[in-house]
């Protein structure tokens, strides 16, 4: 079964986090993804580029508006997502809480509804 | 001064680098906890001692290392915190090189100051008071650990964070935030009384404790056992000195000794995970098993029982390989009955329910496991895994393989997800 692991937390502009902390962290989240790979579980993962570069689109007010800024400006940012393929929630919630992000973020996990291979829908169990 | 300088620069005399060194990494907890208990401020505390170790530095190579040099830190600290109260303004704006050539702080480098210091023995013991206000209850829980390893054994902060896997300005903050706590709060620094020490001192064990369970840093996605275990012995050895007439103390001590002793053998020559029942007496260290048992035995004769003298028993019992003799299952299962009785943590009953299957037989283990019907059985792994073996010993495959494949996807440590594929290939074969 899908979960995505969404990771929300104060962007590095917004605190004050030093050069170091920050590599330190780099090196926590290559050796995550690695235990995630090894264990055959990881599907994707995606760090976002800070909040201020996103570009918000949509035609939900009948014409389209292209707007600078993320779609919600909160304290706590869209960082980025982790799509993994595991047995249930609590094999989720287990990774989730090894990640790295826990310790400065907080983890949104949702299972997948719906997911694409090679341009198709394909539901989730 | 020069003059007298080159004799100590002779290569048979230690420098004074070398010297404060030694000193510090002896006497640092006991300064600091004299100098925090005359103000109930640990910060400011460290750093009138840092000041004093700076100034050791500076000054020993060309004056010379003084007769006494616990009790000349001692000064210069003292009348640098002296000088940090008189002056608000000093707090924060006057530079360490300045001050060298100013009174009043460099007083004490003077001849007469040294004499006047205080002699090593007459410097109080204030660190079993430490202890206590680093575990005191208005303290948060999580970060007490830290405060004792960064107060009672000199810690800098980057290793504490390591070790707790959380970013160090998470770390730091902590802890500043608690040190301020302290002195905001006036947590005293006094060892409970007798009638107090019951409900004192478990939050104390329970913190050094904590430095030795850090099983792996979570965040990285290895495995790192044992991390502080070197740290938390010698917290251990350092309460069970101050308090040896608490039992429990002695237990924690005998313990973590017992469970050190193993540390080495818990990974074979290809990292491969080996089970305790599994590893090589061989490989456990006999030393620290000895100094173990004899904590055990000095706990034991006060006739007042507790969870972590049971819990070394336990260790204790599986050492019997040591000497060559076989692990009795029946008392092992004994000792866990009565730890579940003490404290009916998951993990605990869980480990009974392994030991009863020792003793009695898979069915019996698995009979105690399912009697356990607690809602947190479904996520807690070492249930899984305990249910997977006994299944396989039963020979009920497909069952194993379900329990064994649950508890692999509840396992995110590397080495011990591969013990378990290996165990549920083995049940397949």
């Amino acid at each position: 079964m899908r979960y995505a692991l969404v990771l929300n937390n104060p962007e590095l502009g917004d605190v004050d986090v030093s050069q170091e902390a920050v590599e330190a962290m780099q090196v926590a989240f290559g050796e995550y993804v690695k235990a995630l790979d090894d264990a055959g579980v990881l599907i994707t993962g995606e760090i976002l580029q800070a909040s201020d570069t996103a570009t918000t689109v949509t035609l939900r007010g009948g014409s389209l508006e292209v707007q600078d800024g993320p779609f919600a400006d909160t304290k706590d940012k869209l960082a980025g997502v982790f799509v993994l393929d595991v047995p249930d929630l609590d094999a989720a919630l287990a990774w989730a809480e090894k990640c790295p992000g826990a310790t400065y973020g907080v983890l949104e996990v949702r299972p997948v509804g719906i997911h694409t291979i090679g341009g198709t829908w394909v539901p989730d169990a | 001064m020069d003059e007298h300088a080159e004799r100590h620069d002779a290569e048979e005399a230690p420098s004074g680098a070398d010297r404060l060194v030694a000193v510090v990494e002896r006497d640092h907890a006991r300064l600091l906890a004299v100098l925090a208990a005359e103000t109930r401020d640990i910060t400011a505390a460290e750093d009138a001692l840092a000041d004093a170790y700076e100034r050791a530095v500076r000054g020993w190579p060309a004056s010379g290392i003084p007769s006494n040099p616990q009790g000349w830190l001692l000064t210069v600290a003292r009348n640098r915190l002296k000088d940090r109260y008189r002056s608000a303004a000093f707090r924060t704006s006057v530079p360490l090189n300045d001050e060298t050539d100013a009174a009043p702080a460099t007083a004490p480098v003077a001849a007469t100051a040294i004499d006047d210091a205080p002699e090593p023995d007459e410097i109080p013991d204030k660190r079993l008071a430490l202890l206590f206000v680093c575990a005191h209850p208005a303290i948060d829980p999580s970060v007490r650990t830290p405060l004792m390893l960064q107060t009672v054994l000199g810690l800098d902060a980057r290793r504490i964070a390591v070790a707790f896997a959380v970013p160090e300005p998470t770390m730091t903050g902590r802890l500043v935030r608690a040190k301020r706590k302290i002195r905001a709060a006036g947590i005293p620094f006094a060892v409970p009384d007798r009638r107090a020490m019951p409900a004192r001192l478990p939050p104390v064990l329970e913190a050094v404790y904590g430095a030795y369970a850090i099983e792996w840093r979570p965040i990285a996605g290895v495995i790192e056992r044992g991390s502080l275990s070197a740290e938390s012995l010698a917290l251990a050895d350092l309460l069970a000195e101050l308090l040896p007439q608490e039992p429990e103390v002695l237990g924690l001590d005998a313990l973590l000794h017992l469970s050190a002793a193993r540390q080495g053998a818990a990974l074979d020559a290809l990292g491969q995970f080996v089970p305790l029942d599994e590893q090589d007496p061989e490989r456990w260290d006999a030393a620290l098993i000895a100094r173990g048992e004899d904590l055990l035995l000095r706990a034991s004769r006060f006739g007042v029982v507790g969870r972590f003298q049971l819990e070394a028993a336990i260790q204790s019992a599986h050492d019997a390989r040591a000497h060559g003799i076989d692990v009795d299952p029946v008392a092992l299962r004994r000792l866990h009955e009565v730890l579940v009785g003490m404290r009916p943590t998951l993990g605990a009953r869980v480990a009974l329910a392994a030991t009863i299957a020792d003793a009695d037989g898979a069915s019996a283990g698995l009979a105690a496991l399912d009697a356990i019907g607690d809602v947190g059985m479904e996520r807690f792994q070492p249930a899984w895994a305990t249910r997977a073996h006994l299944l396989s010993a039963l020979g009920r495959r497909d069952e194993a393989d379900a329990s064994y494949d649950r508890a692999i996807s509840l396992t995110t440590d590397p080495v011990l997800r591969a013990h378990l594929e290996r165990r549920r290939s083995r049940s397949e074969s």
